[in-house]
Parts: structure tokens; C-alpha cells; sequence
């Protein structure tokens, strides 16, 4: 049995149906929860979405920041992928964000993001794919397993849309396969 | 999985300096992650696998390098991009530069030109565009060819119509260009006031003093140093009280600067510099 690794970085993607997921994760993390919280959600582009107020009323111990360019990762905060960018982590642990092209028409799109971490968190990654519409994240969840890190992907079954956690089933081996309740009482025990 | 190639640190570092060294454009201060991606997404498009062939064939081929330039460089843009930022220009700077005889405004990073003409519609709505010079640079000199030549992608129009809508706009969006099969060229008299120039953030000065710069979603490319770096130099080119325009997830938070300039509407990331 893997030991548990201490996680530098929890990052949770999801697409259509990922809402409510992520909120109630948010509202399981204990208040001594301290692993940074990276939310990459694919959303509308030019319309001012106010997700960081909603997650932040949701995530009762913490507040949500909508992410600038260059902020540092600290302990116990959550972060919002900012709508029309790409979110990626530079080495000394910051933030920076990417205007480059949509992957699988989604930016912030998943994979990078995922792709990103793991280059500079590799086995201290632990990346979460929950329900979704496209296939976007199953590619970034394979690179996250390939360098060590830990995938788990909402179990198709309980997802509103089961297209995003069946591609990432597929496409990464190592995935565990989790109900929600399951990663909310996962993610007490870090 | 899509496999990517090798790439490591000291690679890198042989990599940029062979392209300083070369071709006199210096990427050491960019943001490693985002030109890292971008790099590899080139070594992917030409089939190369290891950086030692992508040293060779940049080293030895002017017309791959520019091809890596444009790769390497980001430009995608679009017209009236974030409609909140034009809203706040048209209704609450515009009327501001209006005070001055002439307007210098730089917009620094313009890519292929969508924002500036967006910029030149606003200060034309406002009867302003005649006594403005509009010096809009890239670090690219393809990207500044097509932004000179005011010809954009058709198939754009319907979201930059809806955009300027969005911004406050009131008029027949498409009196401002005509169509051309799946082209369409801007109005001359929007064009009319630019003067596109290639400038180098990273190497080169000032060259004017200015009423309003506009540096949007470029700096997001730099690290924290050459950002601090290329805002003491926006901060020297401003007039006093002259503004100043990020994108919407830019700061000065972590700039030398930021003491001596005031939001002037943080919501939309336009500051101004405080008359001493």
C-alpha cells in the first residue's frame, strides 16, 4: 500500500455538473485543511461569472480568491482559475496566467493546468477530475500519474455528466474512483 | 498520453541564450512555464523531439526562427475584449483625455491590432480620434504587418459586434469595416491616427511621453523582475496623470511603482500616476 504523500497542491477540474461537486467539497475541507486548493472550472467567456463569491460562501472555513497573475500559492487558501486564462505554476511556486489558445475549446482548460503541477509538483500533486461534458483533463490526469503524483476522478456513475471522469477512467490507469462523499472524507484525513 | 519532448533546465538556458545571442531577442525573464509550453508546442508542430535538434535548426534557419517567434510570442487577442475595461475608457477616461489638445497614447503588445482599433473606435465615437497618435508596437514583426494591413477574420465580427455592444456602443458596428468574402478591412479613418511600431519591452526605452498606455495581457509572460522592470519604464513614459491599463488579472501589487500611482478604477485595472 502507497504511503500518503504530503501534498503540496490539491487541484479539482470539472466541467458541466462540477459545481455542486466542488461546493460540497469545499464545505467538507476542515479548517486545519492547509494543502493549497486549485479550482479549474470551465466557464462562460466575457461574462462576469461571480464563482469566487458563490465557492467562497460554500467553503465556510475560507475564502475563494479569484486569482492574479504572479500570486503566491499559500497555505490553506483556495484558488479560482480567472475565466479566459490559463492558470500555470511557475517552479518557485507562484501563479502565472496564459492567454494562449483554448485546448479542447476550454481555457482555463484542465490540462494544462494538471500538465503544469506536475512539472513542478510531480508526486506532491493531487489532481481530482469530476463531472464534465468534454474530454478535457484525462490527458492532464495521465501526466499527473506519470510523475508520480495522485489522481482520483469522480465516479462516472454519480456524475451529472459522465463524459470528462469516463475519459480520464481511460486514459489514466492509476485513477482512483471515488464518490463524492468519498473524496470529502478523503480529503479530511490529509 | 501525448508524449512530450525532453526538455530540461540547463536546455532551456542553452536554448535562450543561443536565440539572445543570435537573434538579439532576450526571453531569460520570461515566465517559465508559459514559454515552456509554447516551445514545446512548437518542437510538437515541427516533429522534434529533443532540444538539441531545436538549437540546430533555430541556430542555422532565420525563417524557422521567425516561425518560433510568432509561436513563441502569444498573440491572441480579440476586438472590445473585456467590455467592462472599454466601458470604463469610453465613460470615465476618455472625458478626461478630452482636456488635452493632443493625446499620445502607446499601446504596448498590441498583436495583430484588434484592441487598438477598438481603442481608435472609442476615441473616434468620442470625437477625439484627430487629435490622437496612437503608437501601437509589438515585439513581432509579422504580428505588426498583419495589425497594419486592418484586415481581420470575418467569422470574429459577430462576438467583437455583440463585445462592443457590451462596451457601450451604440452604433451600426459594421460601419466601421467592410466585408470581403472571409475578410473584413477596418475603415481607413479608424487606421488613420496608428503608427505601428516594432519595440522590445524587454530591451528597449521609452521613446515619448504619453496621456494613456495600455499594456494588456502582455506582462502576464514576463517573471515578477521584468514585469517591475517594464512598469518603472510605462511609469517614466506617463505624463503626469497620465493613466495606465492592465489587463483585468494584472496588478502593480508587486511593483516598484505602485506607491506612486493611484486606481483610478481597480475593477478594470487602470491606474494613474499621481501628479507628485
Amino acid at each position: 500500500m502507497k504511503q500518503v504523500p504530503d501534498y503540496q497542491v490539491v487541484l479539482i477540474g470539472g466541467s458541466a455538473g462540477s459545481i455542486p461537486v466542488i461546493s460540497e467539497l469545499l464545505q467538507q475541507l476542515p479548517a486545519t485543511f492547509k494543502i493549497p486548493v486549485v479550482l479549474i472550472v470551465h466557464r462562460m467567456r466575457n461574462i462576469n461569472s461571480q464563482l469566487d463569491v458563490l465557492f467562497s460562501r460554500n467553503a465556510v472555513t475560507r475564502k475563494v480568491v479569484d486569482t492574479e497573475d504572479k500570486m503566491a500559492l499559500q497555505k490553506g487558501k483556495v484558488y479560482l482559475a480567472p475565466q479566459n486564462y490559463h492558470l500555470l505554476f511557475e517552479d518557485d511556486k507562484t501563479l502565472s496566467l496564459d492567454y494562449s489558445d483554448p485546448v479542447f475549446f476550454s481555457r482555463p482548460s484542465i490540462d494544462v493546468s494538471f500538465e503544469s503541477a506536475a512539472a513542478v509538483f510531480g508526486p506532491a500533486t493531487l489532481a481530482i477530475l469530476l463531472s464534465g461534458a468534454n474530454q478535457d483533463g484525462s490527458n492532464g490526469a495521465a501526466i499527473v500519474a506519470a510523475s508520480g503524483g495522485t489522481v482520483w476522478v469522480q465516479d462516472p456513475a454519480t456524475a451529472e455528466s459522465d463524459v470528462m471522469p469516463l475519459a480520464a477512467v481511460r486514459a489514466c490507469a492509476q485513477a482512483l474512483v471515488l464518490t463524492p462523499a468519498e473524496m470529502g472524507k478523503q480529503l479530511q484525513q490529509l | 498520453m501525448m508524449v512530450r519532448p525532453v526538455f530540461e533546465k540547463h536546455e532551456m538556458e542553452q536554448l535562450l541564450h543561443m536565440v539572445h545571442h543570435v537573434y538579439g531577442y532576450d526571453f531569460s525573464e520570461y515566465s517559465k512555464a508559459s514559454l515552456n509550453r509554447r516551445i514545446q508546442k512548437f518542437m510538437h508542430d515541427k516533429g522534434l523531439m529533443d532540444s538539441k535538434s531545436l538549437i540546430q535548426l533555430l541556430a542555422g534557419d532565420r525563417l524557422s526562427f521567425q516561425f518560433f517567434l510568432e509561436t513563441v510570442t502569444v498573440n491572441v487577442t480579440e476586438m472590445f475584449r473585456d467590455p467592462s475595461f472599454y466601458k470604463c475608457l469610453r465613460q470615465q477616461v476618455i472625458p478626461i483625455l478630452a482636456t488635452y489638445p493632443q493625446i499620445n497614447i502607446w499601446h504596448a503588445g498590441c498583436a495583430t491590432g484588434e484592441e487598438v482599433y477598438s481603442l481608435c473606435i472609442l476615441l473616434h465615437e468620442a470625437g477625439l480620434l484627430h487629435r490622437c497618435r496612437i503608437y501601437a508596437t509589438d515585439i513581432s514583426p509579422a504580428n505588426l504587418e498583419i495589425a497594419k494591413s486592418g484586415v481581420l477574420p470575418l467569422h470574429h465580427m459577430r462576438e467583437y459586434t455583440a463585445n462592443y455592444h457590451e462596451s457601450g456602443g451604440v452604433l451600426d458596428f459594421s460601419d466601421y469595416y467592410t466585408a470581403h468574402y472571409d475578410k473584413v478591412l477596418i475603415n481607413k479613418q479608424i487606421r488613420e491616427r496608428v503608427v505601428f511600431l516594432q519595440h522590445n519591452l524587454v530591451t528597449d526605452h521609452s521613446f515619448n511621453e504619453f496621456q494613456l498606455i495600455l499594456c494588456r495581457n502582455v506582462m502576464i509572460y514576463f517573471n515578477k523582475q521584468l514585469q517591475n522592470k517594464v512598469l518603472k519604464l510605462f511609469y517614466e513614459s506617463l505624463s503626469p496623470l497620465g493613466f495606465l491599463a492592465l489587463g483585468m488579472k494584472e496588478s502593480l501589487l508587486f511593483s516598484e511603482i505602485k506607491s506612486k500611482m493611484s486606481a483610478f478604477e481597480s475593477a478594470v485595472k487602470i491606474y494613474r500616476k499621481k501628479n507628485k
